[in-house]
């Protein structure tokens, strides 16, 4: 049997949105022209809009589609900060490459300045700190960035928290692993903006939201014909959007459900691998993402010896050339490199199983000691 | 059997590691990222360290229908290899890092890890053979003469022979890229990696003096007479004559030729091409391919450069060290050379040339 547990990296798509995908790929016409092929497609798109807001919390005008989560969290990073007249950035120490890099590069390129929040063992950031930030610097801040749940350990942020302490600077959240996993309402959040990726929901590759205050503009990253309120262009991907609103609307994710199997796999580890932790297990967790260090070990050699057992889980971050790099996330955890290094991320997803859950544990034990030897030399 | 095939990105490689999959084995592709930061020692389609060569080695497994994995050697590779080629040339010895490189890293680092890991050996795209005979499983010449590259494996124990896999030996270059040509891969017309992979221009001498430093000292006749200075000692290579700078000629008038490197001194000794003439070599650090041999001298080859005529000899172990005397003096050798003896095309074992007479 094969077992997938990388859900968070990417999980299978839904039927509803394969369906929804092949009868729009049939169909001709240009969202935005204006005869009726391309007032239909419109509508397809509109009424794929209006899921999606319903989805997560927010006006149908306010979700901007994009190519990407990727995408989303450029255009709100450089966008909010281009808008401002402030020059310092703040940002959670845990953020996703798609944050970080942005505000790495307006750092080195557009005279910007770059604060990270630290985050506790559990991985949670440290409110004290923002707080205290605020207080001191709030006047020359441009935005806050703090995720929603962090991407290789699940750790829920206190967001609401956030808003309240940032008061009238923007603050924006990356809600991609969140979305359809947990409650996530963008306007009880009261985010400036949010940014949310289709193919994590059981949606298809190549589409995304930015969730964006309406009549908040912010300076445009693509430049063409204007389609999403001028701070987006390119021809809407159609198919694609409504395939996403079909995953996302159709609640076929069980959080309890995945919770409950999560639960499992981790008293499973307990008595199987009795040296291994879980990293945040204190904190509030998204239901599917289990975070594991295994001491002694080197990841990427139990990620070749999982997947020869054809048990796929991930090691986390790994540089353009393939090289396995101790996660940034981990070590802000309070992990030195050799243990950041010792961990692999379980992802749990709508369609796994009890047996999925059982496999993994039951290959496991041999994995762990081989991984062990492999690392004795 | 489980094994690992080391794909470097070329064409070798890739097609041992096919043939490994039609023989029955269960074959997972490894990579070995050999620098921190892949385009630090080379950038450009040739060698062994650069982002394109390991998505040339993943495109090859894909083609083949392996699974392919990325191992960071890096620093295994830093302080076995690189580091050790910086101090043998500042030592004033003349090292050759491919055979360091195997010897610490291909079939030490991946074989042990591959074995830990419950794989039994490590296939590779070198050009030799192995036999498995009354005296166990020996290392062999490939057929192919120009490629063979039995001298660059004389560092395996039969331990690691054992556990490697040559699956190109019998085969002549040319008929491998056909092969993978049939094969689809898409390396098959990727030129050969001559230079040092981690010398990026090829520029060895360059490379050197940007990390040893560029010291002027003296270079001398074999009376002790200074009569020229260098850039660095290390830059010269025994029985180097062009590039030596000398304008006081011989008394005789005869062309000079680097007889010797003193690191010490930063000194470069010159002199006739006679004197460069050699017949004993005598090496430490011996390791053996086979069974060990001992002070009885027996008949031989004698192989002194990677791609180098085997010479005549007889060879024998003193106790310390590997000696072979050879039948015709043999000019320009460098201690920190490897020495490796054949018992015909069979690998005898090799040794680190420290003296020479």
């Amino acid at each position: 049997m094969s077992v997938y547990l990388d859900h968070a990296a990417t999980t299978p798509i839904f039927d509803v949105a394969v369906k929804a995908m092949t009868d729009a790929l049939t169909k001709v016409g240009n969202p935005s022209s204006l005869h009726t092929e391309g007032r239909s497609t419109r509508k397809d798109v509109e009424d794929a809009r209006d899921l999606i807001a319903k989805a997560v919390g927010c006006l149908a005008s306010e979700v901007i589609f994009t190519g990407s989560g990727t995408e989303a969290d450029n255009a709100a990073i450089k966008g909010l900060f281009w808008k401002s007249d402030k020059k310092l950035i703040v940002i959670s120490a845990i953020e996703h490459h798609a944050v970080l890099d942005p505000a790495r590069w307006l750092v080195e390129h557009e005279g910007a300045e770059l604060i990270e929040i630290p985050v506790n063992k559990n991985g949670v950031i440290d409110l004290d700190y923002l707080k205290d930030l605020v207080a001191k610097r709030g006047f020359e801040i441009a935005l806050i960035s703090v995720m929603h749940s962090n991407n290789e350990t699940g750790v829920i942020q206190p967001i609401a928290e956030v808003v309240k302490i940032a008061g009238s600077i923007p603050v924006h959240t990356d809600a991609v692993q969140s979305f359809t996993k947990t409650p996530l309402s963008y306007k009880d959040l009261g985010v400036t903006s949010m940014a949310l990726s289709a193919h994590k929901v059981g949606g298809p590759h190549g589409i995304g939201a930015l969730i964006l205050q309406r009549a908040y503009e912010i300076p445009a990253l693509l430049h063409g014909g204007g389609q999403e309120r001028e701070i987006r262009s390119g021809t809407l991907n159609a198919p694609a959007i409504v395939a996403f609103a079909a995953a996302a609307a159709s609640k076929i994710y069980e959080a309890s459900k995945v919770q409950e199997l999560r639960e499992r796999f981790e008293a499973g580890l307990r008595s199987s691998a009795p040296s291994a932790y879980i990293n945040g297990v204190d904190a509030k967790r998204l239901p599917g993402i289990s975070n594991v260090t295994f001491p002694g070990t080197q990841s990427d050699s139990l990620l070749l010896l999982m997947d020869s057992e054809k048990v796929s889980c991930s090691t986390g971050a790994a540089c353009s050339a393939g090289v396995h790099r101790p996660s940034h996330v981990l070590l802000a955890m309070g992990h030195n490199e050799i243990s950041a290094q010792s961990s692999l991320r379980f992802s749990l997803g709508a369609n796994s199983t009890q047996a999925d859950v059982d496999f993994a544990l039951s290959v496991l034990p041999t994995v762990i000691e081989r991984g062990r030897a492999a690392n004795q030399i | 059997m489980k094994i690992i095939a080391a794909m470097s990105g070329g064409v070798d490689s890739a097609v041992a590691a096919a043939r490994a999959v039609e023989a029955g084995h269960e074959v997972i592709g490894v990579h070995l990222a050999l620098a921190s930061n892949p385009q630090k020692y080379r950038s450009g389609a040739r060698g062994c360290c650069t982002i394109e060569d390991s998505h040339d080695a993943r495109r090859a497994a894909d083609k083949i229908g392996i699974p392919f994995y990325i191992w960071d050697m890096a620093e295994e590779f830093h302080e076995g290899v690189v580091e050790n080629f910086l101090a043998e040339y500042a030592a004033g010895r003349t090292p050759n890092p491919c055979l360091r490189c195997n010897e610490k890293i291909k079939f030490a680092a991946v074989l042990d890890r591959a074995k830990a890991m419950g794989f039994d050996g490590v296939v590779t795209g070198h050009y030799a053979r192995t036999q498995i005979g009354p005296i166990g499983k020996t290392l062999h010449r490939a057929v192919d003469p120009l490629k063979d590259q039995s001298y660059v494996l004389a560092v395996l124990t039969t331990e690691q022979i054992n556990g490697a896999i040559f699956p190109l030996g019998d085969t002549e270059k040319v008929d491998i890229r056909i092969e993978a040509e049939a094969r689809g891969l898409a390396v098959a017309q990727k030129p050969d990696s001559h230079d040092i992979c981690f010398v990026p221009s090829g520029d060895n001498a360059g490379w050197l003096r940007d990390r040893l430093g560029s010291e002027v000292g003296p270079i001398v006749d074999n009376t002790g007479n200074k009569i020229g200075e260098h850039k660095g000692a290390y830059t010269y290579t025994i029985g180097q004559r062009k590039g030596l700078g000398l304008t006081i000629p011989a008394a005789d008038g005869s062309p000079r030729f680097v007889l010797k490197i003193e690191p010490v001194t930063n000194t470069v000794v010159v002199g006739a091409r006679e004197e460069l003439a050699v017949s004993k070599l005598m090496g430490e650090k011996t390791i053996w391919c086979g069974p060990p041999v001992d002070e009885k001298p027996r008949r031989g080859f004698a192989q002194v450069r990677a791609h180098g005529a085997a010479l005549d000899c007889s060879y024998y172990f003193s106790g310390t060290q590997l000696v072979a005397e050879l039948d015709k003096p043999l000019l320009g050798i460098a201690n920190g050379q490897a020495l490796v003896i054949y018992d015909g095309d069979r690998v005898v074992g090799s040794a680190t040339i420290c003296e020479s007479a």
